[in-house]
């Protein structure tokens, strides 16, 4: 055996006698029938479909889209503010960021949720009067302030040479920012975009505070209901499945997307 | 008649640092005047106070007798006549390069997209690269990002031509092809104001030769003279260093 082998076997053998002792530990502790009855009862798991599905995911897609797309307009909105040459302007647009990005999306969705009809009373129209907008809105929010500072850090990222060259061809600022920055800046920015999408369809869950309407549940609530009413854990894994489905191809298409804007222009 | 380019009495300061010292300097209608000189010397920022996208301290400076430190004049109509080369070439990166020529001709020119292209095909073959119309700008040699870069410029049907060192960012063997499309240009009789180190194309191109050290215009005439037969110390020295490289 040369050193290098000696050396390979040798980390092999560390690995190895870690994975023995945590599986020697949990098969000497773990109950596994209990585990297997509670958490992986197939009947169960069954019983949980096509509700889950139809509306479970498709409320949590819905939130996550709402909370998504306003958030990029706001974020959109507020990057640009924060480069505005007018001081007001980008003092709320900083105001908005700090003050959002230190508060729990929790409350944040607490306040929004209980806030809104309290202040818009009968000027809010009745189909405004659900989780879906109260919910959204909150999200849209929250992901706002942190979009924001993404935007603005892909805008900073596109060289300023980009900036002047259209500027040199008499194109106006906007012009400059709308065809030249901003497609560039959004390429750049794909990785935590992606990231903050993920984030945002798991902070979908806490929508339920805002108490529980049959039929806009999302994923988690449907999954705590059925658990509490079938005395089973079975549910929750089903709703964990359910998020794995949606966030693992997704994070596997963009990072192809990625690949291929890369391929093709730079 | 009106200079294509009049700067009078221009500075420019960084905080402390006088980048730009009361210069004075025009280019005259259908003029090539190269600007040669130390880095350091300002002539970057001369050329780029031209288009403004660096603002003066104080002075003034007229294109075709309008004055851009105007708060009343319209800068983007004045840029759109000035074209400009970056030494970094500066190509849209997201966009073809037939989309980079057509891009301002569409926003600023308002021309339809069947006139852009047209117009921008014809720069592409112009500068010998309408077979790569469609390629990215990642996918092109530096020389013809840089010659991508001038039928950009040119596609706007500019009165002035501005260059800041548009060769200094090139692989020696392709600052060739970049030089012939600059030497073509001169030669149909574009106004230009071009930042150079090549002091051979200086020499075969420019009307007349600017010299400039640390934030003056020191000497300035004919290339024969200020290349041949300098009358300046200063001028003498760089010219030395430069071909004794």
């Amino acid at each position: 055996m040369t050193r290098h082998q000696r050396n390979q076997v040798l980390q092999w053998a560390v690995f190895a006698a870690g994975v023995l002792a945590v599986v020697a530990f949990l098969w000497a502790t773990v109950e596994w029938d209990a585990v297997r009855r509670q958490f992986f009862n197939a009947e169960v798991f069954r019983d949980q479909f096509p509700t889950m599905l139809t509306e479970g995911v498709r409320n949590t897609l819905i939130y996550t889209m709402i909370g998504f797309g306003g958030g990029m307009v706001f974020g959109l909105i507020a990057a640009l503010m924060r480069r505005s040459s007018v001081p007001p302007a980008r003092a709320i647009a900083l105001g908005y960021v700090d003050v959002m990005r230190s508060l729990p999306a929790l409350l944040v969705i607490l306040i929004v949720g209980f806030g809104l009809p309290l202040a818009f009373g009968d000027n809010l129209p009745t189909w405004a009067n659900s989780n879906f907008v109260a919910g959204g809105f909150a999200l849209a929010l929250v992901a706002g302030a942190y979009l924001a500072e993404t935007i603005r850090a892909g805008i900073e990222a596109v060289p300023k040479g980009q900036g002047e060259a259209a500027r040199s061809l008499g194109m106006t600022a906007g012009q400059t920012t709308f065809t030249i920055v901003l497609p560039q800046a959004f390429r750049i920015i794909i990785p935590p975009l992606t990231n903050e999408f993920i984030m945002l369809l798991k902070d979908s869950s806490l929508i339920a505070v805002l108490g529980i309407i049959v039929g806009q549940r999302e994923l988690t609530t449907i999954a705590r209901q059925a658990s509490n009413s079938s005395g089973n854990y079975t549910p929750l894994i089903a709703a964990a499945l359910c998020y794995i489905c949606i966030t693992l191809p997704l994070t596997f298409l963009v990072r192809r997307l990625e690949k291929r804007a890369n391929a093709g222009t730079r | 008649m009106t200079a294509a380019i009049e700067v009078l009495h221009l500075t420019k300061r960084y905080g402390d640092n006088v980048v730009l010292k009361d210069i004075d300097f025009h280019v005259d209608e259908r003029e090539v005047v190269c600007v040669i000189g130390p880095s350091g010397s300002g002539k970057s920022t001369l050329l780029r106070c031209v288009n403004r996208l660096e603002d003066p301290t104080s002075g003034q400076i007229l294109i075709k007798g309008i004055d851009i430190c105007d708060d009343d004049t319209d800068l983007n109509d004045v840029r759109r006549r000035i074209g400009m080369v970056f030494q970094q070439f500066n190509l849209f990166p997201h966009l073809s390069a037939l989309a980079n020529v057509m891009v301002a001709q569409r926003k600023v020119l308002n021309r339809s997209s069947g006139e852009a292209e047209l117009l921008a095909r014809a720069q592409l073959d112009k500068v010998g690269l309408g077979e790569k119309a469609d390629s990215y700008p990642s996918q092109l040699s530096g020389g013809q990002q840089q010659r991508v870069a001038i039928a950009r410029a040119l596609a706007m049907d500019p009165e002035i031509m501005l260059f800041d060192e548009a060769t200094s960012a090139l692989d020696p063997e392709l600052v060739g092809d970049v030089l012939a499309v600059m030497r073509d240009l001169a030669a149909g009789g574009m106004t230009m104001m071009v930042v150079t180190h090549e002091m051979h194309f200086a020499r075969q191109v420019a009307d007349r030769v600017v010299f400039m050290a640390d934030g003056v215009v020191v000497e300035s005439g004919p290339p024969e003279q200020v290349l041949g037969a300098p009358s300046q110390p200063r001028t003498q020295q760089f010219l030395s260093q430069v071909e004794n490289r």
